[in-house]
């Protein structure tokens, strides 16, 4: 009996189509409610900074001003975004205190009845500001004496007590001595912002039975529903959170960063609240995949096998932590490559900068790792003699390799894939890299 | 400042707006008149998912002060969206799947509209040049492409029937 199947091998069409293609799908912004009050932001001019005074009389007379939001207002003003996961310290402020630590920082919440009169207000605050020195290089940032950003006293993100996400796997400086050559590399990358199409916002309204119920363009609902709750200090139960379209995220709209504000100018004022980027803050202040420094060193045989690697990155976390210290445990799990190597060595940091905080893009922390590890591979293939495709080859992990993190690979497709990819450009492998799969090795090689 | 009343054609119908001085097309479009298909992506020219017909040219409605369109026509994509069904255009991207998030793509099919009332055969590189002004960051740009060339060609078989 066959079985008739409706769904798998069918293309479905996707439940948005039409409403993507006739626009009539509604995207946060294109929500209006009656009343609804606009909130925009004062922000930091500065990369760092004593914040002494906040002047708002001038503000205040601009027609159509209704109120301003100050870290006061805010119940729990200093959270961090994975807090919610367990993870410590608490120590990016909702609204700025007496210190602002990137260019951006939001200092003051300005809510007003116009789009217009709310960008008027903000022009208006004044400032009182004592610039203080600045940071921008993760390696700087460490030495004695650079600018502290954080309120501990270093630039360094602790993971469970080390200064640094640290891997450790045989004797790396043993494999370094064995070793035919040693080859180093320093890969450095660029902050990325994603820059979706449509901008972070979300609109914030009271609801007459004590509920707010919030629309929002956030990639994480959840996260953005609990920290709100936290930050706000309300239960969870009187938020009701509504997502749907997202005009682009790309990991750019994983951060709490607008509902929080906007929830709270809906409490204070108990009218709807729109806060909503414009392109400007979402290039200068919402998250970006962070800079990263990578510094490889391989230990290598004459005959192409990596016998040691040892891998130091510094991840520039910009002011606040957000994802980023989720995206040095993934890149230390990830840093020695798909390759089987037997001496492994990794400090992975999380370094603050006053560069803008930044969280998560697109397989943060990972992509960072191929880049390096890769441009390595093929320095590595040069050094020895060989091209790329052998040392990738004879270097390849397998199904049943310990990874230096102590997890055995799993579904392993190097091999296979490489195998592919030189059918689909053409080039003819030897006869050896054709027959080779990432079949458990046999026992007497195991443990390599 | 003293507020203005513009007159203007929205889909074949004359419609009047009271506004500031310098308000942008986009905003009256959008927050007047709830032609939210008309997007905000950039409010600068740089992003194309705002753009509109005036008198049939495709333009960017967020750099347009609306004093600029009195007495002229101005068609969204909800004027070209028919009451039942799809424009055959629309119904090329639903088909190609010319849309990934759908932020672009109003301004996607507007831009084809335009292209396609004025060139009803266009080549390949005709098609990229007429959307080099419409950013899509998804990147799904090939099937934004072949999307409009399919419109092209089932274009040329309602005509070869006809």
């Amino acid at each position: 009996m066959t079985t008739e199947l409706h769904v798998v091998g069918q293309s479905v069409a996707r439940s948005d189509g039409v409403g993507s293609v006739t626009g009539r799908s509604l995207f946060t912004a294109d929500r209006s409610f009656p009343g609804m009050l606009h909130l925009k932001m004062v922000r930091s001019p500065v990369h760092h900074a004593l914040l002494k005074g906040v002047d708002l009389s001038e503000a205040e007379k601009v027609r159509g001003f209704v109120r301003a939001l100050t870290h006061a207002d805010v119940p729990h003003n200093v959270y961090t975004i994975l807090g919610l996961i367990g993870v410590e310290p608490e120590e990016e402020f909702v609204l700025a205190v007496d210190r602002v630590r990137y260019k951006g920082e939001p200092i003051v919440a300005i809510l007003a009845e116009t789009e217009a009169a709310a960008m008027e207000a903000v022009s208006k605050v004044r400032l009182d500001l004592e610039e203080l020195p600045a940071v921008f290089d993760v390696e700087e940032a460490l030495q004695p004496g650079a600018p502290v950003v954080t309120h501990w006293g270093n630039n360094t993100f602790m993971f469970e007590g080390h200064n640094c996400r640290r891997v450790r796997y045989g004797d790396v400086e043993q494999g370094f001595a064995e070793a035919d050559h040693i080859v180093e590399g320093v890969y450095s990358t660029s902050p990325i912002e994603q820059a979706p199409l449509e901008t972070t916002g979300c609109i914030a309204l009271p609801e007459a039975n004590g509920r707010y119920t919030v629309y929002t363009n956030t990639q994480a609902l959840y996260f953005s529903l609990d920290n709100t709750s936290i930050i706000l200090q309300v239960p969870g139960n009187r938020l009701h959170f509504i997502g749907g379209m997202v005009g682009g995220g790309f990991g750019g709209k994983v951060d709490v960063i607008v509902e929080p504000l906007a929830t709270l100018g809906a409490m204070k004022t108990n009218r709807p609240v729109r806060y909503v980027y414009s392109r400007s803050e979402e290039m200068q202040v919402s998250s970006t995949r962070s800079a990263w420094k990578i510094r490889v060193k391989d230990g290598v045989t004459s005959d192409g096998r990596i016998i040691a690697r040892k891998v130091t990155s510094y991840a520039d976390s910009g002011a606040y932590s957000r994802q980023t210290p989720y995206a040095l445990t993934k890149h230390a799990a990830n840093a020695a490559g798909p390759y089987a190597i037997p001496n492994v060595w990794i400090d992975a940091y999380c370094v603050y900068t006053n560069r803008t905080p930044t969280s998560a893009m697109r397989g943060f922390g990972v992509t960072m790792a191929s880049f390096a590890i890769e441009v390595q591979m093929d320095r590595i293939a040069e050094r020895v003699g060989v091209d790329p495709w052998t040392i990738r080859f004879l270097n390849a992990y397998r199904n049943g390799d310990i990874k230096p993190h102590r997890k055995p690979a799993e579904d392993a497709t190097l091999i296979e894939t490489m195998q592919a990819a030189a059918v689909l450009v053409g080039h003819d492998l030897p006869e050896a890299f054709k027959a080779m799969t990432s079949d458990p090795r046999p026992t007497q090689e195991g443990g390599r | 400042m003293d507020k203005v009343i513009v007159t203007f054609e929205l889909a074949g119908r004359d419609v009047d707006v009271m506004v500031s001085p310098m308000t942008t097309l986009q905003s009256v479009l959008r927050n007047q008149l709830g032609h939210t298909a008309v997007k905000d992506g950039c409010r600068q020219g740089g992003c194309g998912s705002c753009t509109v017909l005036v008198d049939g040219e495709p333009m960017m409605s967020c750099l347009l002060p609306v004093e600029d369109v009195a007495g002229r026509s101005v068609i969204t994509l909800e004027g070209i969206t028919p009451t039942d069904g799809l424009h055959p255009i629309q119904q090329a991207f639903l088909d190609a799947n010319g849309y990934q998030c759908g932020y672009c793509t109003p301004g996607m099919i507007v831009v084809a509209k335009a292209l396609l009332d004025h060139n009803p055969s266009p080549s390949r590189d005709e098609v990229v040049d007429a959307l080099s002004g419409n950013v899509c960051r998804c990147t799904g740009y090939l099937p934004i492409i072949e999307a409009i060339e399919s419109a092209v060609r089932a274009a040329g078989q309602q005509e070869a029937r006809a």
